[in-house]
């Protein structure tokens, strides 16, 4: 149908030090239930969003991290990690955590959701976008 | 099919600005806002990223926040138009898609 | 052409919110629609009718109030932003049992949804933050 459109939600910056990866969790949360094509983009410090191992017990905050594993029952299926951005910071996909996702088309099978992707592909997946929300 | 793109962040302060300007299209618009426009100005660190991105990306910045901050337009990178808000709304209409750098 | 508008800073600190307010101003003037600005994260104290600016200085939360009356754009808070930030409506002050209400004329306070339909629904958003 023609209106669906594809949201593209760009996160760039690191969590706990700002609200703003949270609250974007939070529109994403809501934005599922609109049944849109959905992607995240995590560029930049957004990397950092999605580390392993998060422990939030000394600073009297709430530890999200868990709540993106979650992302695959909300049908959340495309979480694009940008390399660049991971090697910058000297991470790599092994110092992320897991999400995974139930494809329908294939008998239900767990796949991963988060893709690691190049600059150029990043920049890609932006240009295909029709609404781009930036937190 | 085509971008603008906004940064409100001076070049000096954030990545903004580069991690735009790295995934830009070429064909795209960026428009420099608020202290994002200390990123149009020539003679700087940035100035010779800024003249290589801008063969391929049209670069504008917002006049009013120029003025405001005492820049004069004659300091702007050659090929760098300044447009006021009037303009903001047609590059935003022009383009398919605005992307917002924060 | 519809246009809607994400506002995701607060007033005074940031100029974010007087970019928008500028950028919707020259959008309506030329003739495009704005059916909606919606505020997050620290966007959601731009609607708080107690704020006492300098008399010389502009006065954000009226401006925003004049262009809604004026222009009909619908001016939607976030809920769940509103309410960690202590921004309440009459009715949602007395769902929370607090003695007062905060929220100016001309803004409304609602779900996130309305930002995901805004998105749907207009041809162009723009996002003005920090």
């Amino acid at each position: 149908m023609s209106d669906v459109k594809k949201f593209l939600y760009l996160n760039r910056r690191a969590p706990y030090g700002t609200i703003y990866a949270l609250e974007s969790l939070e529109v994403v949360l809501i934005g599922a239930a609109f049944e849109q094509d959905v992607s995240l983009a995590f560029v930049d410090d957004g990397v950092f969003q999605l580390t392993k191992g998060q422990n939030t017990d000394g600073i009297g905050m709430k530890n999200f991290s868990p709540t993106f594993r979650a992302l695959g029952d909300y049908d959340v299926q495309k979480l694009f990690v940008e390399r660049e951005s991971l090697e910058e910071r000297g991470l790599s996909e092994d110092d992320l955590i897991e999400v995974v996702y139930e494809d329908e088309d294939d008998d239900w099978e767990e796949k991963p959701a988060i893709r690691v992707i190049s600059r150029a592909e990043m920049a890609d997946v932006m240009a295909d976008a029709d609404v781009v929300l930036s937190f | 099919m085509s971008t603008l793109h906004t940064v409100n962040k001076s070049p000096f302060a954030t990545q903004a600005l580069v991690s735009c300007l790295n995934h830009a299209k070429a064909g795209d618009a960026v428009l420099m806002i608020e202290d994002g426009v200390y990123g149009g100005l020539g003679g700087t660190g940035l100035t010779e990223i800024m003249d290589e991105f801008g063969k391929n990306v049209s670069l504008y910045v917002l006049s009013p926040d120029l003025a405001a901050r005492g820049l004069d337009p004659k300091r702007l990178i050659a090929g760098v138009e300044g447009v006021d808000y009037a303009g903001f709304v047609d590059l935003v209409a022009k383009h398919d898609r605005t992307q917002s750098w924060l | 052409m519809k246009i809607g508008v994400l506002v995701s800073e607060g007033p005074y600190t940031h100029q974010a919110v007087d970019s928008a307010y500028k950028f919707v101003t020259a959008a309506l003037a030329a003739g495009h629609e704005v059916p909606r600005v919606f505020f997050y994260h620290d966007g959601v104290n731009v609607a708080s009718r107690l704020s006492v600016p300098p008399q010389d200085e502009r006065h954000i939360q009226q401006n925003w109030t004049a262009l809604a009356k004026e222009h009909g754009v619908d001016l939607v808070v976030c809920i769940a932003a509103a309410q960690r930030r202590g921004m309440l409506d009459a009715n949602e002050a007395e769902r929370q049992g607090k003695d007062a209400n905060n929220l100016a004329e001309g803004f409304r306070i609602s779900g996130l949804g309305q930002l995901i339909e805004m998105g749907i629904q207009t041809d162009r958003l723009v996002t003005f933050g920090d």
